[in-house]
């Protein structure tokens, strides 16, 4: 019998012969994760810190992404604290503000590998599988005693093995795909499972499995899988990195997966998530005109520079309606650059939107963006649970950068698709 | 004893807001704040050994430990539910709150029944039934009867310099 991938990488890192679900490995991780949260990690342990040092500098990779810059006195201090800790410590990858969102800093800065372990103390530490790489959230504490130790405990999960077939339609992106997927196996229908994407996955960018890979965890994934192929060492040497810089760990053929599923992408419509769980999935045309007050395109889910292309061919020589703010959130500084040099960024501008900083914004409710009571935003973020963007009174509806950028111009939700409601002129497609 | 009863998943922006993750991080900073958005009678009326009671993925979302925090502190004996998010899970090991995973009890709960667990013997009695749930692995025991995960990687790295 072959083994999953989470069973060959688990295998590798814990130094056994091979595994098999449900067993408790010690692993040593090649990255850690952390970012704002730093500050109160290494509070925690500081007299450890003091006395044993860190396991290791290069370990870490700490990131400023969720609060910057500062909005109060707090959290200035606590990023004082952070870059205080790596000064002291001597971290080797440290990213102030204005890099970015730290997942996107990871495959970005070629940090998260094919056939790497990376642990971190953030939920959508599952976004490295695009790449093919095992990535894993855990908590705080967990983090802080990784600091000092290098090692923890995984066991190993079942997998499920979901097999895309045939192609998208236009107008229907990877944004929809995943959301579609968790509308059907819903928000825990793969709790604790290591999720593997097979079949015609030829068709996504690296930028569409992160995506699909980012939002694994509102499934209740443990990691999420893409297999390294083509695409993959293509967009890796396209950030310099050669394939004799990584090992890529295929599963084998004759796995054994806990689950098989089969999705026909050739009829996936265009979909929104409906308050307030992500797994409350319904097509767009369920839920054509809608009154949306606030609009965001951005964050680790859907920031990079394919997802900005697409609002901007839909609002090019547009303006979104003149009742509602349309907020854009690159997920780094190079996307930022990357699009100014497109021209993307003027054309959203010129469109009414608000470029927000690179970084986490609006999206955890903290700053920037926060909603007032009964209204409802459209956000192509990966989570709309109940005062996530700072007002349990308000509404957050997910959907693909293409749907809202079509919804931005009608202040209402629109069917993206090249005669679809409300929007019987989009060429685009 | 007061159980505190609640639906399917119950995610980490309702058991903890998103809004005050980088502002509260000690216990007194963390207790007033406990499912705000849920339940606000909640963190004025906890008291030391209450049960949560809850249904299928409890838990989910963020890497969050405020909520683990904020219930060790107030005295939650136990999370028992139909199932937990594994983020959560871990963070409860963690800092060392019991959480037991038994649908058939959540199920079996009807208001005003009684409820007490027996961890010696895996088992928790509602309303006179007795529910067994499975012990944990001896890897993750020892974390949670070290007090949590600090306390346990405090005693490795003595044992290891020492
Ligand atoms: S952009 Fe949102 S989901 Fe992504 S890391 Fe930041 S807060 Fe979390």
């Amino acid at each position: 019998m072959g083994e999953t991938f989470a069973e060959k990488i688990l295998a590798k890192y814990s130094g056994e012969k091979k595994l098999v679900s449900g067993k408790i490995v010690t692993v040593k991780p090649d990255h850690l994760l952390t970012h704002d949260n730093t500050a109160p990690l290494i509070q925690k342990i500081e007299p450890e810190l003091e006395e044993y040092g860190i396991y290791s500098k290069s370990l870490p990779v700490i990131v400023l992404d969720h609060v910057i810059p500062a909005v109060s006195e707090k959290t200035a201090n606590n990023h004082k604290i952070i870059r205080e800790f790596v000064k002291n410590y001597e971290i080797e990858h440290f990213f102030d503000v204005g890099y970015g969102v730290c997942h996107q800093i990871m495959v970005e800065k070629g940090l998260a590998l094919p056939g790497k372990l990376i642990l971190g103390s953030d939920s959508h530490t599952c976004s490295y599988g695009a790449i093919g790489a095992f990535s894993s959230g855990i908590d705080r504490t967990e983090a802080a005693a990784l600091m000092l130790t290098g090692e923890t405990w995984l066991k190993v999960p079942d997998s499920i093995r979901m097999t895309l077939e045939n192609k998208l339609r236009p107008g229907v992106t990877a944004k929809d795909v995943v959301l579609h997927i968790i509308g059907d196996i819903s928000a825990s229908g793969a709790n604790y499972c290591s999720v593997e994407f097979h079949g015609n996955i030829k068709q996504f960018s690296v930028e569409e499995r992160f995506t699909i890979a980012n939002m694994g965890v509102e499934m209740g994934a443990k990691n999420a899988f893409f297999p390294v192929d083509e695409v993959t060492k293509k967009y890796l040497s396209s950030i310099g990195i050669p394939p004799s810089k990584y090992s890529a760990i295929q599963p084998d053929d004759d796995a054994l997966y806990s689950k098989e599923l089969k999705y026909n992408l050739s009829v996936i419509a265009p979909v929104v998530a409906l308050p307030h769980n992500v797994d409350n999935v319904k097509k767009v045309t369920e839920v054509v005109g809608l009154e949306i007050h606030q609009f965001l395109i951005g964050t680790c889910t859907n920031g990079r520079l394919s997802d900005f292309r697409i609002a901007a061919r839909i609002l090019k020589g547009k303006k979104v309606h003149p009742n509602v703010r349309l907020l854009i959130l690159p997920s780094s500084r190079q996307v930022y650059l990357d699009a100014l040099k497109e021209g993307i960024i003027d054309i959203l501008v010129e469109a009414g939107g608000i470029i927000l900083p690179p970084g986490c914004g609006p999206c955890l409710g903290a700053h920037q963006g926060v909603l007032a009571p009964k209204e409802r935003c459209l956000s192509t973020a990966n989570r709309n649970f109940k005062g996530r963007m700072g007002c349990k009174d308000a509404e957050i509806y997910l959907a693909s950068p293409a749907t809202v950028a079509a919804s931005a111009i009608h202040g209402k939700i629109t069917d993206p698709r090249k005669g679809g409601t409300l929007n019987e002129d989009l060429e685009i497609w | 004893m007061k159980i505190w009863k609640y639906g399917d998943n119950i995610d980490t922006d309702m058991l903890f807001p998103g809004k005050y993750v980088y502002d509260c991080n000690t216990p007194e900073e963390i207790i007033p704040h406990l499912l705000e958005d849920l339940d606000s009678s909640f963190a004025k009326n906890v008291k030391e050994g209450d049960i949560i009671l809850a249904g299928k993925n409890f838990g989910c979302g963020s890497s969050r430990e405020q909520p683990v925090i904020g219930f060790k502190a107030v005295g939650i004996a136990a999370v028992v539910a139909e199932s937990f998010a594994r983020i959560f899970y871990r963070a409860s090991i963690n800092q060392g709150l019991l959480l037991i995973e038994c649908p058939d009890a959540v199920k079996a709960y009807s208001k005003g029944d009684n409820v007490s667990v027996d961890i010696e013997n895996g088992k928790i009695i509602i309303g006179g039934k007795a529910f067994s749930f499975p012990s944990l692995p001896g890897e993750i025991l020892a974390i949670r009867d070290a007090g949590g995960l600090l306390s346990y990687t405090r005693k490795k790295l003595k044992k290891n310099s020492g």
